[in-house]
């Protein structure tokens, strides 16, 4: 048996990459998306395409068991499709629910070597395409973990509270489908994750080993999805939410954009519900895409980043690293021009 | 073999996830859902085992089905290797195949998530989108959502100037000939048909429960319905 994350190990391409976006990342953290980009091209001098033709993976229709295994088969097919004619081999995916898609397909494909003949034959019907499996597969916190500490070599802070000068206490929540599925395609497996915690490492935090840290954030697709369904949701995050505060977590940070945005969102809704913070004085938890808080590490503005668009305000988590911001930018647009406010809620408002 | 069993079968998640169970309960254990509802992963799998005919046919009809979120935390740690959620994926898609889903509350909710999901891929490429998080339908999503959700064009454009319009980036339109590929898609592999089915089967059922059809007011019923039996 494999004992440590170290055994399992799994390789990273170091360069040209082929980018499919998220459905939830592109809808809840478009700042996420653009910073990641950004890190990729500008701050690590690598090649990534940005191609606009690629579509959903269908992955939320898949896991709600409304689109065939065949279709999204297809679909996957495509985008390798996509990936090869643009003369790529490496395909990065910004989601877990897809990356899980990609990589099943992949096994399938290994395993059942007649479903990868449909799947060309389809693929051919459907769009006289052809495709090639991508020689590399990796998730976007992969990519920013391998260049974790060329990362660090460029820190703008730390993640080290800059009045104590103690290393922020975090909490990686890593997202059911990155190694539940497969633990092999994961850093780590899925006992051991250690995408996350890799790079909080080495930015200077300290991960917090709770019970629940490997519990499902609840979403469960159709669970969520209808309404009727949401009380099983919010009833798993407030779990892992109970086991994590005797902790004092500084902050979340979770490689799922939909586990991101359901910890931020189900935080909202319980302090609505039942008056209950799970923060410190009278604060929620900020929940961190990785790609926020590379980008905090690396010095970028925090609302360029795309964290005013977090139903947890994060200004608390900004004053202990000691990153500078500007209040009155927090909703202005592209220009300078201001969109409006949201309206005040408890866990949404913060004066210092 | 019972004739389900055969049927289930031929679906490649089932030769893959189920090998033979010992009735251990540890991915009952360890289910988000389980915690939540009256619900045993466990129960499934020895059920599906026995090749019972009658046995299965009631699986398919009922509501325990349904409340797997496909969270795949059974997965890794089932001790005989078998993944309950693909043999339970396995069962829906057979359940919807054969119209039983209409039989559970749980299982009518499918037509709510073709509707939704499955129509927001049609329409437009992508499983969601913000002007379809209406907030009046998710007040979960809370006053920042509601934020950007009212002011979606100047939120987006602050991440980059392609919202909406063809060429890449966040939330950008997919092109003509990408979306014609993608229905072709859904056409060829039996997507398209799929849908139909859940629509026809979802119509006979909401004639027999007294609705015009399925209509907008069963649609809010199916979605919103939750008789109190399932916890
Ligand atoms: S998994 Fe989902 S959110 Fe991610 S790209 Fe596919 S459909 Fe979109
Ligand atoms: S963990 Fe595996 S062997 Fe144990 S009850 Fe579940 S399916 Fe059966
Ligand atoms: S995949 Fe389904 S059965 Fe398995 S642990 Fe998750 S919710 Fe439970």
């Amino acid at each position: 048996m494999k004992i440590s994350w170290k055994e399992y190990q799994k390789d990273i391409a170091d360069d040209h990459y082929y980018y499919a976006r998220s459905c939830i990342r592109q809808n809840f953290f478009p700042g996420s998306e653009a910073a990641f980009l950004h890190i990729l091209g500008n701050d690590l001098g690598r090649d990534i395409l940005d191609d606009a033709r690629h579509t959903s993976c269908t992955g939320i229709g898949y896991h709600s068991d409304i689109v065939p295994l065949d279709t999204i088969m297809t679909v996957v097919a495509r985008q390798f499709a996509l990936m090869t004619e643009a003369g790529y081999e490496n395909f990065v995916s910004s989601c877990i629910t897809s990356f899980g898609i990609y990589s099943e397909a992949l096994e399938m494909w290994h395993e059942f070597p007649e479903q990868e003949e449909k799947a060309h034959e389809y693929l051919y019907k459907a769009t006289g395409r052809e495709f090639k499996k991508p020689k590399n597969l990796a998730h976007t916190s992969d990519i920013i973990f391998h260049h974790r500490h060329q990362i660090a070599a460029q820190a703008k802070h730390k993640l080290i509270n800059v009045q104590t000068g103690e290393p922020l206490k975090v909490v990686d929540h890593i997202g059911c489908h990155y190694a539940k599925i497969f633990p092999k395609v994961g850093v780590g497996g899925s006992e051991f994750p250690y995408v996350l915690s890799g790079m909080v490492e080495a930015w200077g935090g300290e991960c917090i080993d709770y019970p629940e840290r490997r519990h499902c954030c609840g979403f469960g697709f159709r669970n969520y999805l209808v309404q009727a369904n949401r009380g099983c949701p919010v009833a798993n995050s407030k779990k892992k939410l109970e086991s994590m505060a005797p902790y004092k977590p500084d902050f979340i940070v979770a490689n799922c954009p939909g586990c991101t945005m359901f910890l931020d969102r189900w935080q909202y809704a319980i302090s609505e519900m039942e008056g209950t913070l799970y923060g410190q004085d009278g604060h929620g938890i900020p929940v961190l895409t990785y790609e926020e808080m590379a980008g905090l590490v690396l010095g970028y503005d925090p609302w360029d980043l795309g964290m005013q668009l977090h139903q947890v305000a994060v200004e608390p988590l900004l004053d202990k690293m000691g990153i500078e911001y500007d209040p009155g930018a927090k909703y202005l647009g592209k220009n300078g021009k201001f969109i409006g406010k949201p309206e005040d809620s408890l866990i949404g408002c913060y004066t210092k | 073999m019972g004739k389900y069993f055969d049927m289930l079968m031929e679906d490649v998640r089932m030769k893959e996830g189920l090998t033979a169970c010992m009735n251990c309960g540890i991915c009952t254990g360890v289910c988000p859902s389980a915690e939540f509802y009256n619900y045993d992963p466990r129960q499934i799998v020895d059920t599906v085992q026995t090749q019972d005919d009658r046995a299965i046919e009631e699986l398919l009809k009922s509501d325990t089905i349904w409340y797997c979120g496909e969270c795949m935390s059974c997965r890794p740690r089932c001790p005989r290797g078998n993944t309950p959620a693909y043999i339970i994926q396995s069962l829906r898609s057979l359940s919807q195949r054969l119209g039983f889903f209409v039989y559970s509350e749980k299982g009518r909710q499918q037509l709510a998530l073709k509707r939704t999901i499955g129509q927001n891929i049609l329409n437009t490429g992508y499983c969601l989108m913000p002007k379809l998080i209406d907030p009046e339908l998710h007040p979960e999503q809370g006053p920042v959502w509601k934020w950007v959700y009212e002011h979606d064009r100047d939120v987006f454009e602050r991440f980059g100037d392609n919202y909406r319009q063809e060429g890449p980036g966040a939330v950008r339109k997919i092109d003509d000939q990408s979306m014609a590929e993608l229905h072709n898609i859904l056409k060829v592999t039996g997507c398209d048909d799929f849908f139909d089915n859940l629509e026809k089967c979802s119509e006979q059922k909401a004639i027999e429960m007294g609705f015009n059809g399925a209509d907008e007011e069963y649609f809010r019923y199916i979605y919103t319905t939750d008789n109190g039996s399932h916890q």
